[in-house]
């Protein structure tokens, strides 16, 4: 296999990686409000993130460097033609993540209460916006002959994109309620499977949807197979909340996720940003990537690493496997 | 003003803004692994009180850190378009290798430090810490690599047909001679940052909280803190004399910038301070020491340094008409308050150890007003040190190779950029009065009680509250 495809893979593999992981940490932060009636129940669903948000959130700055040291072009037309949506992602993070670290810092209601909108609010932007800027990228934006993005903020605004956004929303929310039915005890854990059931309805009805317009955008058989097993993996998922089996469902939403995911890198292949002005524009694995010994190195690196890396993640997840309720909350 | 200008100022902004956050985090996360670790040798609970009461200082900055660091990952292609493409093949392999190879190992053990108190064994819960401070090091590393090749340039080849630069010798880009003297000195700069922080904090409760019953505790970080800072500023001068050796031959006009020196001299003499014109092209008053600026350079105390009107001519020269000099007042008063904010904290801390040799009390208000001074003096040189480094490189992106102007993305409009600044300045000033109030709160709450540790096994009832919870 050439160097770029697998480059463009292991890409492909972050960015999965990152919405698999990072999906039910937004959905967490987002169903903050419903699922939590109280400050301590708000503190159960908050910990059941606790020590693994930061860890998922570096596969987004590990996607965002790989891209960066392998398609360079494709980095750099992407993240200046996507500037304001990537701004919005960006204070959206920022806010998010102090805010899981210092709401619990002080004692008074109103402190606490502008911290948790920071979480609901930094989660529902980044779950809608990376919706709508993969839905873009798979679309194709105006570049010109020089790679430049000449669009502006309301073309990315289209209503297939606006889908996307929708779409990974559901899915995010749903993934989240799976999530925390899988993590709890008592009643959030009734509450969470409940709602994950009524959620995930929504979520395959607009995945459905979006998936069948992208192909009718794009489409290769790999992406048909994969649009296909999304689907099913989520009615899977759904079917086993449904009878409270949260581990089949919690991994149905996962596979759901990744595979829908996989489904947009699969359409989009060899390219990586098509221009819907000149072809001359579009950016493709090939004319995006940077030299061979550059990813001839990079790929040592991800051969020795990315294994050790999975490998202390998931242990991470296996110290913290335990349930928790609102009895495990200490006073302060 | 154009969309250049404001991206510049962004860029400045956001890295000085972030580079408060991370010496903090650099420097902490290892003397607290330090403490835990003594903990775990002599059994002693003063270790652990002090372990648990720097680690929660440690965790209310170290947030910072990581959400305005993602920034300037995303900064380069937001805002730096062109620079990313002409670079991209050998800037962003640095980059990546740094989140695989550090941000991934950095935040994974520290959720388990931070909620694996009740979960781990305890040696593997010391050994969290260990990772994550050996992730946060790693990180600096590969970070001042990649700037070190903006500095200087080296292992890779213009790719004629497409202009692009492309690497050609990876192990020359990290052992770049910049990377590996900037790393040493970027590391002892932020121990001089969390040393003094410890002082700080620690003398604080010695002289104002004299009657608790963690007096002893108190000292002790008060001594260890000073020492730290000592190593640190030795550290700090011996790397920075290497350093300033190695810019004088890589970058002569930053080196000349950094003494607005304009006519070559030799033997060359170090300016103390100037008053006169800021630039100091024009001189009233001016303390200089002989031979001091030659020897800092060449380390012979008769050698030549160059000067900007010499270096100017030859660059233009060389890279064609232009203006090839930085901002002297700049690169002059940032040099110098580098330097003497740097040594400030130093001497400092030699005077809290005085104050307590033999085990004498401190108790003198000055004393105290300077402890509590300490953090931010380390800060200020950090910040100066940064702004000297990058702005004496101007006007390149990449010396010699690409001009500052030609790197900023050409698609992101004035109004987007401006709007961005604004936004990111907002948030930065809202987050950094909350950040400071909760540092005071919790310096002033003192060391924890430890008492009542829960036992570290995952097997008793189901009810038992968390060691830790958010």
């Amino acid at each position: 296999m050439e160097l770029t495809t697998i480059w463009f893979l292991l890409v492909a593999v972050l960015f999965t990686g990152y919405f698999i992981l990072e999906g039910f940490d937004f959905g967490v932060g987002m169903l903050l409000p419903v699922l939590g009636r109280d400050d301590r129940e708000r503190r159960v669903l908050i910990n059941t993130i606790g020590p693994v948000w930061d860890g998922n959130e570096v596969w987004l700055i590990t996607a965002g460097g790989a891209m960066f040291a392998s398609f360079p072009e494709w980095y750099a037309t992407l993240f200046s033609g996507f500037y304001l949506p990537l701004l919005l992602i960006l204070l959206a993070l920022i806010a998010r993540g102090v805010a899981f670290e210092y709401r619990h810092k002080r004692p008074e209601a109103s402190w606490k209460r502008r911290w948790d909108a920071a979480i609901v609010i930094g989660s529902l932007l980044p779950a809608i916006l990376w919706g709508v800027a993969f839905a873009n990228i798979l679309r194709g934006v105006p570049l010109n002959a020089e790679h430049e993005y000449v669009g502006g903020l309301f073309n990315l605004l289209n209503p297939y994109a606006l889908l996307g956004g929708a779409t990974t929303l559901a899915l995010f929310l749903t993934h989240g309620a799976v999530f925390i039915a899988l993590k709890t005890t008592g009643d959030i854990r009734e509450r969470a499977g409940a709602l994950a059931v009524r959620l995930g309805v929504g979520a395959a009805v607009l995945a459905v949807g979006f998936l069948t317009w992208t192909l009718s955008i794009r489409s290769s058989a790999a992406a048909v197979v994969l649009a296909v097993g999304a689907a099913l993996a989520l009615l899977g998922g759904l079917a086993a909340a449904r009878v409270r089996r949260e581990g089949w469902a919690f991994t149905g939403t996962a596979v759901a996720i990744g595979l829908a995911v996989a489904t947009l890198f699969a359409a989009l292949f060899p390219n990586v940003l098509p221009s819907t002005l000149d072809a001359a524009g579009t950016l493709t694995a090939t004319n995006a990537a940077s030299t061979p010994y550059t990813l001839k190195i990079m790929t040592w690196v991800a051969v020795i690493f990315t294994p050790v890396v999975l490998g202390y993640q998931a242990w991470t997840y296996w110290v913290f496997r335990k349930r928790i309720g609102v009895a495990n909350i200490p006073q302060h | 003003m154009d969309a250049l200008d404001v991206a510049r100022w962004q860029f400045g902004v956001t890295t000085v803004y972030h580079f408060l956050f991370v010496p903090l985090t650099i420097g902490l996360s290892v003397l607290v692994a330090i403490l835990q670790t003594m903990w775990h040798r002599t059994g002693n609970e003063r270790y652990l009180k002090l372990t648990k009461f720097y680690g929660k200082l440690f965790l209310i900055n170290f947030a910072m850190g990581v959400v305005t660091g993602i920034v300037q990952e995303f900064q380069f292609g937001m805002n730096w378009s062109d620079y990313s493409r002409f670079v991209g093949d050998i800037f962003g392999a640095p980059l990546a290798i740094e989140a695989l190879v550090a941000f991934f190992l950095e935040s994974t053990f520290i959720g388990l430090w931070i909620f694996g108190w009740d979960r781990l064994p305890k040696r593997a819960h010391l050994a969290s810490i260990w990772a994550a401070a050996i992730g946060t090091n790693l990180s600096a590393y590969f970070i001042l690599a990649a700037n070190s090749f903006m500095q200087n340039p080296v292992g890779y080849r213009i790719n004629p047909d497409s202009g692009r630069a492309e690497l050609t010798d990876f192990p020359a880009v990290l052992t770049n001679k910049v990377a590996l003297i900037t790393f040493p000195h970027t590391l002892a700069g932020s121990f001089l940052v969390a040393g003094s922080m410890i002082v700080a904090v620690g003398l604080w409760h010695v002289i104002r909280n004299r009657d608790s019953a963690d007096t002893d505790a108190y000292r002790f970080a008060t001594k260890f803190g000073s020492w730290v800072v000592l190593v640190a500023s030795a550290a700090v001068l011996f790397t920075g004399d290497i350093q300033g050796k190695i810019m004088t031959d890589v970058q002569p006009m930053k080196m000349a910038a950094a003494e607005g020196l304009y006519t070559t001299e030799s033997p060359a003499s170090f300016s103390v301070l100037t008053i006169g014109s800021l630039d100091g092209s024009r001189e009233v008053f001016a303390l200089k020491i002989p031979y001091l600026l030659s020897f800092l350079g060449t380390g012979d105390p008769h050698g030549t340094v160059r000067g900007i009107d010499d270096l100017q001519a030859q660059y233009a020269t060389q890279y064609g008409p232009g203006s090839y000099t930085p901002i002297i007042p700049v690169t002059y008063w940032s040099f110098r308050f580098m330097i003497t904010f740097g040594l400030a904290a130093g001497a400092i801390a030699l005077l809290v150890l005085w104050s307590q040799r033999k085990g004498r009390t401190p108790s003198s208000k000055w004393l105290l007003r300077a402890g509590l001074a300490m953090p931010v003096l380390p800060l200020l040189a950090n910040s100066f040190g940064w702004i000297f480094t990058e702005m004496g490189r101007q006007p390149w992106i990449v010396f010699g190779e690409m001009l500052t102007r030609n790197g900023v993305s050409r698609s992101v409009s004035l109004t987007e950029v401006l709007t961005s600044f604004t936004a990111f300045t907002l948030i930065y000033a809202t987050l950094a009065v909350i950040e400071v109030k909760l540092l005071l709160r919790y310096a002033k709450a003192g060391v924890p009680d430890v008492t009542d540790q829960p036992p570290a096994d995952d097997t008793d009832d189901a009810e038992r509250p968390l060691a830790f919870a958010y």
